[in-house]
């Protein structure tokens, strides 16, 4: 699986929007989407154990959870080569 | 010179010394009678003060929010409830000087806020929404031109007082309830129906009673920057930093009068330190406490300003969090030791010790956004944020 599919499927399970994942474009504003701050820290958790991978101090804001497409590029900066292949 | 002229040469601090003398003598009738301090705030626009934050260009003096929270903490000393609505209006004049720079009808506003002193009212509160500030129910409606908006506001401080209403809402009738924005909209575009009435323990003067808002307004009206932003980028700190400020001024102003209770004890017994001596010097430690937070937390936000990934990063939201959680819980602790220091005659109203309405105004503090609702998205943020441990990091 992609990482943006993991990453889309993450979003489902635990990004509480009000609309279906589906229907967003990879560079869809996700908090005109109804991204809470609350829920992109829960996000941020998931990610973090799905991937095995700790968000640096740096990426804790608002741009890197802006979209589906930004979540995946700081996903792909950060997991360790082998689960990304 | 002309008084303008002369209002201006005067430092921002002195004016604000001379609006806190006319604020002190009419404190006591302000809250007793919950009353909207009309002398305060005509002395503020006397002096020129309602327009000092907007950019020198626009015909303001561009003051920075450390020399916004000095006027605050001055006021604050005299008349708790002014200083609140100097504060209130201050942060709301923030928005719009953070976040519509390049915006001509926003400009246009700001030169006018300044020329004309107009007072700005901030209506973020909803019903069934709470302090929730990153949450809305009502949708502002853009059809044309015009934009329409109807907001069960149940707490505008000094709502019918104000020159104009900066108001939160969804950005459209479908967006999500954290998809907001805010709008001006000015004292002839809307109508208040009282629903609430403000009769409360402190900080009555603020008059923030409860309405009905509806609003119609030309479109442009509405700020350019989603809401989120702007609330991240400049309310919160701006709010954080101004309320501590005019909380400080209260504790402040309850210590000098504990210092004068125990000043007082000394000289009548030279030879004996009075009781309240040591407990004096524990309100001096906490006093300072409160101080250093503010001037810390301004420090960190003049340099978080030059960095907009710092600006909305987690660990500036959290210092900024804890700068509102331990002010509005040390000053109750310092003006509780002044009221111990001071027994019955701080106890008493109308003494020169009094501190009953000092406890009151400052009892505010905690639930102006509940501590509890702050608390929890600290809490949430420290899942995720690691805490600097560094001393000057
Ligand atoms: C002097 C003063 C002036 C004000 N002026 C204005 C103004 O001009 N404009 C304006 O819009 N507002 C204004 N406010 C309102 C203020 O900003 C808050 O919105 C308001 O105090 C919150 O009201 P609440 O306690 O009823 O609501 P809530 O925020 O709903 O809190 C109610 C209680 O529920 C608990 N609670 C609710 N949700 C949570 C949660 N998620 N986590 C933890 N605890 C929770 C809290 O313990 C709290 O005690 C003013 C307030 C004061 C004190």
């Amino acid at each position: 699986m992609s990482i943006i599919e993991d990453v889309r499927e993450i979003i489902a399970s635990h990004g509480k929007l009000p609309v279906d994942v589906a229907t967003l474009a990879d560079d869809a504003d996700l908090y005109a989407a109804g991204l809470s701050s609350f829920a992109s820290v829960q996000l941020m958790l998931a990610l973090e154990e799905r991937f095995d991978i700790e968000f640096p101090e740096t990426m804790l804001n608002r741009k890197t959870f802006a979209s589906i497409g930004a979540i995946s590029s700081a996903v792909a900066e950060l997991a360790p080569q082998e689960r990304v292949a | 010179m002309n008084a303008l002229g002369s209002a201006l040469a005067t430092t921002l601090c002195e004016r604000m010394r001379r609006v806190a003398t006319i604020a002190a003598a009419h404190a006591e009738a302000v809250d007793s009678e919950a009353r909207f301090p009309r002398e305060a705030v005509e002395a503020m626009r006397n002096e020129r003060l309602l327009g000092c934050q907007i950019p020198v260009d626009l015909g303001g003096e561009g003051a920075t929010v450390a020399q916004i929270a000095e006027l605050c903490a001055i006021l604050g000393q005299a008349c708790a409830s002014a200083a609140m609505i100097f504060a209130m209006h201050h942060i709301k004049a923030s928005s719009l000087v953070s976040h519509s720079e390049g915006d001509d009808w926003h400009r246009g506003f700001m030169a006018r806020v300044a020329s004309e002193q107009l007072l700005l009212g901030s209506a973020t509160t909803e019903g069934g929404i709470g302090g929730n500030l990153r949450n809305s129910i009502c949708a502002i409606e853009v059809e044309g031109d015009t934009c329409r908006l109807q907001k069960d506001a149940t707490v505008i401080s000094y709502g019918l007082d104000a020159d104009a209403i900066l108001i939160t809402s969804r950005a459209h009738p479908q967006a999500a309830s954290s998809d907001q924005v805010m709008t001006v909209f000015l004292k002839d575009q809307y109508t208040l129906e009282q629903t609430h009435v403000w009769d409360t323990l402190g900080m009555r003067g603020t008059c923030s009673d409860g309405f009905l808002f509806k609003g119609e307004a030309p479109a442009r009206q509405i700020l350019p920057r989603p809401f989120a932003e702007i609330a991240a980028q400049s309310m919160l700190a701006h709010a954080h930093i101004l309320w501590s400020a005019v909380w400080y001024g209260i504790a402040a102003d309850a210590f000098a009068r504990a210092q004068a209770f125990v000043r007082a004890a000394a000289r009548r017994t030279p030879d004996q330190a009075p009781p309240g001596a040591l407990r004096l010097a524990e309100a001096s430690t906490l006093l300072q406490g409160v101080k250093a937070s503010i001037v810390a937390a301004v420090e960190k936000y003049e340099e978080a300003r030059q960095d907009e990934d710092k600006l909305s990063s987690m660990s500036f939201a959290v210092a900024i969090n804890n700068l509102k959680i331990a002010s509005s819980q040390t000053i109750l602790a310092i003006i509780n030791h002044c009221m111990l220091i001071c027994g019955i005659l701080g106890y008493k109203n109308g003494t020169p010790y009094s501190l009953g309405r000092h406890l009151r105004d400052a009892h505010s503090a905690q639930l102006m956004i509940s501590n509890d609702r702050i608390l929890g998205n600290t809490s949430t943020m420290l899942l995720v944020h690691k805490q600097d441990t560094s001393l000057f990091g």
